[in-house]
């Protein structure tokens, strides 16, 4: 009928020329900003943690010196930094007390009342100047030290390093890290990692040999056992776990847990690996639970299909054929759950009993990487080697997690490709 | 020239190292409507969506050849697809309104051209659900959800939100497959009456409707286009046995 | 036939299967155990935090300020410092989520290697341990920002570059971003490709077509990451240790430069140096409880909302 539309050429090379929007530019310009962020975000804390950390590299040898010449008082510096550590802050005297203390307290004396005594003591240290001159006391005679005898290991170690003192003031830093002695405030402060690394590795063993079994069993109920309906509820209930902070994990392991061990295995030191490595279970399992159930759900039907056309049952297909097909998600799981107890700080803090001991028994106290800088940074002043060491840790802890990461990721997708698509 | 709306030629489209497109070349002619025909598979929605150029969605997607438009290439380094897709209209095969209401859903083109006046936007919504032949059905309900609609009415109030932009030619990428047969008529008789303005493009499997709306019918199969030609004459006495083969009913 | 039918599934099985049968079953009961173990545990949790917590438990336990050195009064501090805190971390971590999952989801193609990175990168984040972000907040917020800018522009006077509740908060929004990124991608991968495809063959141009389209759609998916970044945020204590936190304030925090105190830290702090621990155990519950009840029903809210958005999905 009639034509409203003209009847002219609508495409033309002018109407249909290429438009600039700058609504348009700017949109995905600023988004691909905001994305590139993230990139930058992972490069600035590896930049800043690390840059913090620096000192240590380059200043090693001038803070040790600083150290002698303090000794002899010579000079501005070592005068402040004598200051710093004697009158400034007394609380973090206090720390050290709290770390000198336990391990002897337990040698001395075996009531478990002993223990949060000690702990509150950090507070009655802060009130009462006289129990200073006790550190000093202490650290003016190591073999009051060393005289801890529960574990002849302990004591040996001790001893041994309170002889490597003198050798250690001579050497950079690095000698020193690689020491057990966590000795940061001191008149000759002391940076071992040793007996760090080995209480941060107890708990993580301990955490995931009780974890990573309870967790993959749970999800391989959930993925191959459990009705839809059951599966529905169970999956919640179970990241649900997920959801409780640590801090109240670390609460309850602190004043429940640890005491209910400690009244069924009789040990000791009310709080250690152990009660420590439990708790933070419960925190990785809802992690390994989660990444498991997902690999082993994932596996495709025709796999199991296949598996049970051939007469195997259901938990023979669930063992046999998804299980292994699963392996590379459930290592991913693991990866990642390790990840989260190693840097895990808040139930280290609570539930470890934080003495840096160099001990392979698993009811002994012990003090992680995360929560030494937990509990020791505020205390720390910006820019000496105390505040350097915690940063290197960090950058330490920051790279372990990267790379587990990169495991996790770049392991788990080859794997996978390779088994499904057969490349 | 006047007559022959679009142009292809040697037109071919890989899907990665694929090639699901072989060599097309035919011509539409304007303000006809030409059906497009084939199995499933042969590559004819795939032909529709490179009309406006909406495979340059998928990633692995590549075109060589031509497509002239009143002699214009698309796929010209210097054109401007939102332009083009403004110009040439879709109708999807599932119905697609967007969760909003009726008006909205027809307003939406107008709206991101930068139309906000309420009169003019009355107007627009007005006469392009009457032209989609559904004003009546919904003129007192405008302010509902799209969603709550009948399938028959979504799929025309998305004819209606297509009219909306004034496009030149529309592309119906089987419009009626999923509707009931009454529903479907009514779509087929709007397509009768549309096409006194519009181009039309209609893919569909369906060849009883191929028959009844179109003017013009291509045959695809596997990738290549076998056939094009008036659709009565295509019907009744097709060149290639391919084409009588799919006809009779005897593959496909 | 039916019986024989039986007989012969009974043969079968003595013969055969009798010893797989109760290998099986015991498989089965050991997955069982395991779940129940967890579910178990979780609930003695609760169980004894809320037992515990219940005495102190009250409407003038969270309204009111502590007293008598943090030994009796309730918690309306920490409580408020919590507030503020994911308060801020929300509006510095949501825009910022959102974009980046818009970035993931609507530009970024499969073969970009720039995308890629982006997506480890999330992931990382996700990964890092809380108390590293605390060193960076440490580091990079009060250090390097915060010192720089008093140095620049308060003449040296310290204000900015010391621990308080904006640098915590931001430290806090890095800790949450993975949580909001994912959400909000998760709720974006939803919207139908045929409704992007509608907006864009009516001459939609791509950002017209998320910003009328794709966002719109996915606003309940951005609230159950804003929620569960809140739960989360809520109940982290690392990362405030040394970015703002403080044992004990006699009032609220007046600006952003100001200390706060937080719910997570107020546990731990009684629960390890409180100057008489036994004492204040009912409080320490209490407050327990109060964390507990505000992380666990935020995240409660978040499954309903993101499974709904499931159902809808399908």
């Amino acid at each position: 009928m009639n034509s409203q539309v003209p009847t002219k050429q609508n495409f033309t090379k002018e109407s249909l020329k290429k438009q600039f929007r700058l609504s348009e530019f700017l949109a995905e310009k600023i988004i691909s900003s905001v994305a590139f962020l993230s990139i930058a975000i992972i490069f600035l804390i590896f930049i800043f943690v690390f840059k913090e950390s620096l000192p240590i590299f380059s200043q090693g040898k001038e803070s040790v010196k600083t150290e002698m010449q303090q000794s002899t008082a010579s000079n501005d510096k070592p005068e402040s930094y004598g200051a710093e550590t004697e009158s400034l802050q007394p609380e973090s005297y206090g720390g050290v007390e709290k770390e000198e203390l336990q391990p002897e307290s337990y040698g001395g004396v075996e009531k478990e009342e002993l223990q949060p005594e000690s702990y509150g003591g950090v507070e009655k240290e802060n009130l009462q100047p006289e129990s200073y001159g006790g550190v000093e006391k202490e650290e003016l005679q190591p073999e009051s030290y060393g005289g801890v005898e529960v574990e002849p290991l302990v004591a040996e170690d001790n001893s041994a390093a309170t002889a490597e003192v003198k050798e250690e003031k001579e050497s950079s830093i690095w000698d020193s890290l690689l020491t057990p002695d966590w000795v940061p405030v001191s008149e000759n402060p002391r940076f071992g990692l040793l007996s760090l690394l080995i209480g941060t590795l107890k708990v993580t063993i301990i955490s995931m040999l009780i974890a990573g079994p309870i967790a993959i069993l749970a999800a391989l109920y959930t993925a191959c056992f459990a009705s839809k309906r059951t599966k529905e509820i169970i999956k919640p209930i179970i990241e649900m776990l997920a959801a409780f902070p640590s801090v109240v994990i670390g609460f309850f392991a602190l004043m429940i847990m640890a005491t209910f061990f400690q009244d069924i295995f009789g040990y000791d030191s009310r709080l250690n690996a152990f009660v420590g490595g439990v708790a933070m279970a419960l925190a990785s399992i809802p992690i390994i639970y989660t990444i498991s159930e997902d690999a082993l759900s994932s596996i495709p039907k025709t796999y199991t299909e296949a598996s049970l056309a051939l007469g195997a049952n259901k938990w023979q297909t669930a063992f046999y054929v998804v299980l292994p097909a699963a392996t590379p998600g459930i290592f991913a799981a693991l990866l990642l759950g390790v990840g989260r107890v190693f840097g895990e700080t808040m139930i280290a803090l609570m539930a470890t009993g934080n003495a840096a001991l160099m001990s392979a028994n698993p009811f002994e106290s012990v003090r992680t990487f995360a929560a030494t800088i937990g509990a020791e940074m505020a205390e720390t002043v910006f820019g000496e080697t105390h505040y350097s060491v915690l940063f290197f840790i960090g950058s330490l802890l920051f790279i372990f997690s990267f790379g587990l990461n990169a495991l996790a990721e770049f392991y788990v997708k080859g794997r996978l490709i390779k088994k499904f698509q057969g490349k | 020239m006047k007559d022959i709306k679009i142009q292809v030629n040697d037109l071919s489209l890989y899907y990665g190292e694929k090639k699901a497109l072989k060599e097309i070349t035919m011509q539409v002619p304007a303000n006809k409507v030409t059906a497009l025909i084939g199995p499933s598979g042969c590559g004819k929605s795939t032909f529709l969506r490179c009309i406006n150029r909406m495979n340059d969605l998928i990633p692995s997607v590549s075109i060589t050849g031509q497509m002239l438009v009143e002699g214009v290439d698309i796929y010209d380094k210097n054109v401007d697809v939102v332009n083009i897709r403004k110009k040439i209209g879709m109708v999807f095969q599932k119905s697609n309104p967007f969760p909003k209401s009726i008006y909205e859903n027809v307003a939406y083109g107008s709206r991101i051209n930068g139309i906000n006046d309420k009169n003019t936007l009355d107007e627009i919504v007005e006469t392009s659900l009457r032209q989609a032949a559904i004003w009546d059905e919904l003129k007192d309900r405008l302010g509902d959800s799209a969603l709550g609609l009948s399938g028959g009415q979504q799929q025309r109030l998305c004819i209606a939100r297509t009219l909306a932009v004034s496009p030149d030619i529309i592309l119906m990428d089987e419009p009626a497959s999923a509707l009931d047969p009454i529903s479907t008529s009514k779509i087929e008789e709007l397509v009768h009456e549309l096409k006194e303005q519009y181009t039309i493009i209609i893919v569909t499997h369906n060849m009883q409707q191929a028959a009844r709306t179109s003017d013009h019918t291509a045959f695809f199969y596997m990738g290549e286009l076998i056939e094009m030609g008036k659709t009565n004459e295509i019907f009744t006495k097709p060149e290639k046995k391919q084409t009588e083969d799919y006809i009779t009913g005897r593959f496909g | 036939m039916n019986t024989a039918t039986k007989e012969i599934n009974s043969s079968l099985l003595s013969t055969q299967n009798k010893n797989t049968d109760i290998k099986g079953k015991l498989i089965v009961g050991v997955t069982q155990l395991a779940v129940f173990t967890i579910i178990a545990v979780l609930f003695i949790i609760l169980g004894i935090i809320v037992y515990e917590g219940r005495e102190k438990f009250s409407w003038e336990f969270i309204s009111s300020f502590p007293t008598n050195g943090m030994t009796e009064g309730g918690i309306f501090p920490a409580l408020i410092g919590t507030f503020i805190l994911v308060i801020v971390m929300s509006i510095a971590a949501v825009p910022f989520g959102t974009i980046t999952a818009i970035y993931l989801t609507e530009y970024a193609s499969e073969s970009s290697k720039f995308a890629a990175a982006v997506r480890f990168s999330v992931r990382t984040l996700a990964v890092v341990p809380s108390i590293i972000f605390g060193l960076f907040g440490l580091g990079f917020f009060i250090q390097f920002i915060g010192a720089g800018f008093d140095t620049a522009f308060n003449g040296g006077q310290l204000r900015w570059g010391q621990p308080n509740i904006l640098w915590a908060s931001l430290t806090m929004s890095l800790l949450t971003l993975p949580v909001i990124i994912v959400s909000v991608e998760e709720a974006l991968k939803t919207i139908p490709r045929e409704l992007r495809e509608a907006s864009l063959a009516l001459g939609a141009t791509k950002w017209q077509t998320i910003k009328n389209v794709v966002l719109p759609g996915s606003i309940s998916g951005i609230m159950t990451g804003t929620i569960l970044a809140v739960s989360r945020g809520a109940g982290e204590v690392a990362p405030i240790l040394f970015t703002g936190a403080a044992y004990y304030l006699a009032s609220l925090p007046g600006s952003l430069s100001d200390q706060f105190m937080n719910l997570g830290y107020h546990i731990y702090i009684m629960a390890t140096q409180s100057s008489d621990v036994e004492k204040t155990m009912p409080i320490q519950f209490a407050t327990t409880l109060v964390l507990l009840i505000l992380t666990l029903s935020l995240n409660l809210v978040a499954v309903v909302i993101r499974s709904r958005i499931r159902r809808k999905a399908k």
